[in-house]
């Protein structure tokens, strides 16, 4: 598989030149059910319920880990709140700056426990893809286990461009990442584990060779990447690293890898060190809109705006707040929308940052959107099958493969929204499943019906037929 | 859109089409020196009105279908048809003429269908089929080079190897005669040289790309070389065949359109061998002195052909 993508300016230097800050935890926190992988965690508390730091609020559900309360405090309300991903339900809860633990600290044995055993401590402590995905960890590990998977594959490639938390992390806790990565290849059963970092992060590159060399470890190497974006995205990652694709309609395990975040291995690492769940996580904080850039942990569930005061606060000129990247990153409403797990980065970005974006012109088929599309797709052609909502073109020209990755866009000279399109496309196509399969269904149902009916007709006149039978007495035969 | 709240990506690297089709124009002006060079200001004054007219049917077309007007004249597209229509023709050919092939191209070939991106056609190879087809005395004549642009004209190189041919001379004789230079055409060479240059120009930024190109030579030079080694009496050499008529200008400038091409790189890579072998085949028993015009529109009808059967293998599907 070729490597496609777009060699970028990484914009990464400025926060990295300052230590991870930590920022206190603030007086409100908005723990957003869903942290970031579309799905909702079920809550286990009601407004007015106390909680202790580390209680579980919430239970994990399907592609949402459980989420636990980053302080002591009471619950003031569940209520939708805006979040990342737009809107969704929340915990709010009132800090009362005790920050009284549920539990003591104490150390997990890990050495001395069985691989599931390990993945249920794992998905105990809420662990999900610090990445951005924020998909539970645990059910990764497991996959991996039940594939007998043999690679475990860190990603600490960060490709996007502006985002360093995981390049601050590795320079700055790089023991926490290998010791990580042993739990989970002891958890996951994997036999080696690569942690991929691309070139353009020496320093984290040197920081983990180091660590790894201090735990004397020998399945634990550094596989250095070319930084081209979007390298770090699951499917071309494990393309990159081990020349194998994850078939469209599986996992990663299945080609026998198992990929998780460099930051989602630092918390596995906390969570055996001392028996803390996930309630922290890196955001880096950036862009020409804010003072002083920087990384800084902070709490889930902390407004955006208590980690930009963090940084210096705001500089004069407007900045648009972007939740991750410059390429996929989301638009932010407003600064009260809170750090979920699935959060890397905030960036404030300015115009001179982001210049707006010519006016669209027509497509001149250049194809240039295709040389760069890391999933090997024809941008120009799905363009036109999304424009006529052609859906035989669309699955033929493979829009499901899509990773959203925005390069198109980005090389497209007539500025052609396509990543947006593509998307819009892909939620028309949804639709139209789900009203083909209710149509279907209620088909079904009507069929269904008839037939009772008709089965319930011919059982009452047969009811019928014999009730006169009767009626006429035993004669009736010999008429 | 509000842009507080923009999709993303948020930003793009800002590569427009006017800069794409400015850069082609660009690579465009060794071939216009050449062929002042060769025959005078004439070549110069043909781009002029081809340009003019053609800007002035496309604000024409976008003011009838209600587009505005400004942008689209500002991209460039129209100059680089223009362009290529005015250096394809023999700089003899009188004005009227020209004119009415750039109209043709404008209205006919782009604005029909719908404009910039939407033409099946190569708008400039359109304007010159008709041309050639409505006049071809005056298609096929170019000048003398040196000469006074009416000084002297004559059959192309390819038009005296075809009838000579046909007269039964042989290959010596014929290529003894004034029209045929060092390689390819008296001049003619030049121009394809000249071409050569701005293409790989082209090349190096990236504005278009090696598949089409190199395929288109390689089809007209592969059949070329084998027939010259067989039957040298009958067939000129695949370097004659590189250097004369406008295989230069058509493997970088011409088949290179991206609109009306194949659009994956190995579509692209059938679409440029079928447009040199069309054209080695049309000059070698065809009709016509010179086979690129018809051989790229023969290869347009065959696109969407060419697109379904082409589409590159998608990360994670197998076959």
């Amino acid at each position: 598989m070729k490597l496609r993508g777009l060699r970028l300016d990484s914009h990464k230097s400025r926060p990295l030149e300052r230590p991870i800050r930590v920022v206190p935890p603030p007086a409100t926190l908005v723990l957003a059910l869903d942290q970031g992988s579309g799905e909702d965690a079920l809550p286990v508390v009601r407004p007015g319920d106390s909680v202790r730091t580390g209680s579980v609020v919430a239970a994990a559900s399907g592609a949402a880990a459980a989420l636990h309360s980053p302080v002591s405090g009471t619950v003031r309300e569940i209520a939708v709140r805006p979040t990342p991903r737009g809107a969704s339900r929340c915990i709010v809860i009132e800090n009362d700056g005790r920050d009284d633990p549920v539990a003591p600290a104490a150390p997990v044995d890990w050495r001395a426990m069985e691989g599931t055993a390990l993945i249920e401590h794992v998905a105990a402590a809420g662990t999900a893809g610090l990445g951005g995905a924020a998909f539970p960890s645990a059910t990764k590990l497991a996959l991996a286990r039940a594939a007998d998977a043999e690679l475990l594959l860190l990603n600490g490639a960060e490709c996007e461009p502006w985002i360093c938390c995981d390049a601050a992390l590795m320079r700055e806790r790089a023991a926490d990442v290998v010791l990580g990565a042993q739990v989970m290849l002891a958890a996951s059963g994997a036999q080696r584990c690569l942690i991929a970092i691309e070139d353009d992060k020496p320093e984290a590159i040197a920081a983990i060779q180091s660590a790894a060399r201090a735990a004397t470890d020998e399945r634990i190497e550094v596989r250095v990447l070319p930084a081209v974006f979007p390298l770090g995205a699951e499917g071309p990652l494990v393309a990159a690293v081990t020349g194998r694709e994850v078939p469209h309609d599986g996992w990663p395990p299945q080609v026998g890898v198992v990929c998780q975040n460099v930051g989602t291995a630092a918390a596995v690492a906390r969570l055996v060190q001392d028996g803390r769940p996930v309630t922290t996580r890196i955001v880096t904080v950036t862009g020409s809109g804010v003072k002083q850039p920087a990384n800084v942990e902070a709490c889930i569930g902390t407004p955006v705006g208590e980690l930009v005061a963090a940084c210096g606060g705001y500089t004069a000129e407007g900045a648009r707040r972007i939740a991750g990247g410059s390429l996929t990153g989301r638009s932010l409403a407003g600064d009260d929308v809170p750090v979920t797990k699935g959060v890397n980065c905030i960036l404030l970005a300015t115009d001179a940052d982001l210049p707006a974006r010519a006016a669209e012109m027509p497509c001149i088929r250049c194809g240039d959107c295709a040389t760069v599309c890391p999933a090997g797709l024809l941008p120009q052609q799905l363009h036109v099958a999304a424009r006529s909502d052609d859906s035989a073109a669309l699955a033929r020209f493979g829009l499901s493969a899509c990773i959203e990755c925005g390069c198109c866009d980005y090389v497209c000279p007539s500025a052609i929204p396509l990543t947006v399109r593509f998307r819009a496309a892909r939620e028309r196509q949804h639709l139209a499943d789900l009203e083909r399969r209710r149509a279907r269904e209620a088909k079904a149902r009507y069929e269904r019906h008839q037939r009772r009916l008709a089965e319930q007709a011919e059982a009452e006149r047969e009811a019928f037929d014999d009730a006169r039978r009767r009626a006429r007495g035993p004669d009736s035969g010999g008429r | 859109m509000d842009a507080a709240l923009a999709q993303p990506p948020h930003v793009i690297a800002g590569f427009t089409v006017p800069r794409v089709m400015f850069q082609v124009l660009g690579a465009l002006l060794p071939v216009l020196a050449v062929q002042i060079h060769l025959f005078g200001l004439r070549p110069l004054l043909l781009v002029a009105v081809a340009a003019i007219v053609a800007l002035a049917c496309e604000a024409l077309a976008l003011h009838l279908r209600q587009r505005s007007v400004r942008p689209s004249l500002r991209d460039g597209s129209v100059l680089v048809t223009a362009a290529l229509l005015a250096l394809a023709v023999p700089p003899t050919l009188p004005l009227w003429q020209l004119a009415l092939g750039a109209t043709v191209a404008v209205l006919l070939a782009k604005h029909a269908y719908g404009g910039l991106g939407q033409n099946p056609f190569n708008p400039a190879m359109v304007g010159y089929a008709v041309l050639l087809v409505s006049f071809p005395l005056e298609m096929t004549r170019w000048p003398a080079p040196g000469g006074a642009w009416d000084a002297m004209t004559g059959a192309t190189a390819l038009d005296t190897l075809r009838t000579g041919l046909r007269q039964s001379y042989t290959m010596q004789e014929i290529q003894a005669g004034p029209a045929f230079g060092h390689i390819g055409a008296t001049g003619g060479e030049w121009i394809n040289l000249a071409a050569l240059a701005g293409g790989l120009y082209l090349l190096a930024r990236r504005i278009v790309r090696w598949h089409i190109p190199l395929a288109m030579l390689a089809g007209i030079a592969v059949p070329a070389a084998l027939f010259h080694v067989f039957d040298p009496g009958a067939h000129a050499s695949a370097s004659f065949h590189l250097a004369a008529g406008a295989t230069m200008l058509g493997a970088f400038f011409i088949a290179t359109d991206p609109v009306s091409a194949a659009t994956s790189d190995r579509g692209r890579l059938v679409y440029g061998a079928g447009i040199g072998l069309l054209t080695w085949i049309i000059r070698a028993w065809g009709a016509f002195p010179d086979g690129v015009a018809f051989a790229v529109l023969i290869m347009n009808l065959a696109v969407p052909l060419i697109d379904r059967y082409t589409v590159p293998r998608i990360y994670g599907h197998s076959g």
